[in-house]
């Protein structure tokens, strides 16, 4: 442990010193700093370099680990390919399962399995849901080990289940609903074609390809700026806090819903996971 | 985590605070967007059912978050492209909500709006609740044309008093505009900064001194 930790300090700080060259190197104002941050991004794409394969080792000892009163390990869990199967798993999340008649995200099918098929009290797990500086998370960890097994395959959402149609309409719905205090919904910052934040280029996730393809395509993913590898329910989790909401139950149907509308846009997408961001 | 409080995040901070990702917003929706058509109709008495059940612990204070006001609802389920009728009603609602300072000088200090202008803190589960509330108009919008990281989810408002002359009638438009925008454009994506309280009475004639004071940066 300790010396993972070290390891991604190393990293961390290697990467830091990267950006500042490349933010050094901007020359003038507007169309070179979007060019810098591409540079950026390009310098901090190296999967040898990429901190998140720390969480896919450990996830990996995790999945095979007996835990919770029944012993067992979650080779027993069934992510819809079968119990044990993960070779193209993740690609075909969120999906309708027939033991809970559910449409189910990977972690809330996770944790369903932990509490489920292992009888493990889920209450540490659940307090670590979000890797902090020195305390890792087994969700991001197992996340980024099953995800990985995706890498290089492409999102395969049909939406064949009825369960899942209502699960599409229904984030449908909530992507564009509007509240709190500043109005925000997603569609607020995710319904136009090129636009910016500050710098920070958006993706139009309301209709299906290219946008959405490699937002969806690149989570899990290691934030530099966190120095963690998050998920997607971390990734919507910070949405909501942006949008002045309270912070969203982590593996509740309705960010499952949310999850099956965005999946849906990727559909035919190539995953390229975990990978690495600012 | 506080990520404020990381070292590792301070090592980063003067990169990471260039590209750092602000919040708010104004957006045209794209009315050419394709869409997946499904034909599965979600009750709002479904919609509720999902939504309480993604905030099923709400900290005391917070619970008004969880509903929406009657033009939040309409813009949502409308896809913020009402029907003509809707927007007149929004307009007309909206436009109520409107207080402009008793002494009539809708123009403040632009040096404290710039400061509204480029924070984007305040209102965030993860601030403390005591945290100033930045308008964070960079987020969306160029003011300023010396300031680079602006976004564009918004028009330009570079030099935006001269633009206007400077004239008292364009400075009261624009007070009112941050105030409420939905008062002349129905479910507009910018927050209705007034209304919602969000911003104070002055930070709002501060921001609007930002745009209309012939010293500020915006009109240089």
């Amino acid at each position: 442990m300790k010396l993972n930790r070290f390891l991604a300090h190393i990293g961390v700080a290697t990467l830091a010193a990267w950006g500042l060259i490349a933010h050094g190197r901007a020359e003038t104002p507007s169309d070179s700093s979007t060019d810098s941050i591409e540079r950026y991004r390009e310098m901090i794409n190296d999967p040898m370099a990429n901190p998140a394969y720390l969480n896919v080792d450990r996830g990996e000892a995790l999945w095979s680990e007996a835990r919770g009163t029944k012993g067992v390990s979650l080779e027993a869990c069934d992510l819809g390919k079968g119990p044990g199967v993960l070779e193209g798993a993740y690609a075909e999340l969120p999906r309708y399962f027939d033991d809970t008649n559910k449409v189910m995200d990977l972690e809330q099918r996770l944790l369903w399995c932990m509490q489920t098929v292992q009888e493990l009290d889920t209450t540490d797990v659940l307090a670590r849901k979000f890797g902090t500086p020195g305390v890792s998370s087994d969700m991001e960890d197992l996340v980024a080990f099953i995800a990985n097994k995706s890498s290089g395959m492409q999102y395969h959402i049909p939406l064949s289940h009825p369960k899942e149609q209502e699960a599409y309409a229904v984030g449908k719905e909530l992507f564009y609903r509007r509240g709190s205090l500043l109005d925000f919904s997603c569609a607020t910052c995710h319904s136009s074609d090129g636009a910016r934040i500050r710098l920070q280029e958006l993706p139009n996730l309301t209709k299906p390809g290219p946008d959405a393809q490699t937002t969806l395509g690149s989570w899990p993913t290691y934030r530099v700026s966190q120095s963690q590898t998050r998920t997607m329910q971390n990734r919507l989790w910070d949405c909501y806090r942006q949008m002045r909401m309270p912070p969203p139950e982590y593996g509740s149907d309705g960010l499952t819903a949310l999850m099956l509308y965005l999946a849906k846009q990727a559909d035919g997408g190539t995953l390229n996971v975990p990978s690495i961001k600012r | 985590m506080s990520r404020r409080s990381s070292a590792k995040f301070f090592v980063l901070g003067g990169y990471a605070a260039l590209i750092f990702v602000a919040s708010a917003c104004i957006v045209t929706i794209d009315a050419s967007a394709q869409e997946i058509d499904n034909t599965v109709a979600v009750s709002s008495a479904e919609l509720d059912g999902y939504v309480k059940g993604m905030w099923p612990n709400v900290e005391a204070g917070w619970e008004k978050r969880l509903i929406q006001d009657e033009t939040q609802a309409l813009c949502s389920h409308e896809r913020n492209m009402p029907s003509a009728g809707d927007a007149e009603k929004i307009m007309a609602r909206e436009a109520a909500t409107i207080i402009y300072p008793t002494d009539g000088n809708v123009v403040g200090d632009w040096r404290e709006g710039e400061k509204v202008a480029q924070n984007g803190r305040g209102g965030q589960f993860s601030d403390a609740p005591e945290t100033a509330h930045g308008g964070n108009c960079y987020a969306c919008h160029q003011l300023a044309p010396a300031e680079v990281s602006y976004g564009t989810l918004g028009p330009s408002l570079a030099g935006y008093g001269k633009l206007h002359d400077y004239g008292p009638d364009a400075a009261r438009i624009a007070y009112a505009k941050i105030y409420n925008a939905q008062a002349t454009s129905a479910c507009s994506n910018m927050p209705r900064f007034g209304a919602h309280e969000y911003l104070t009475e002055q930070q709002i004639k501060d921001v609007n001194a930002y745009l209309f004071d012939r010293e500020s940066p915006v009109n240089k």
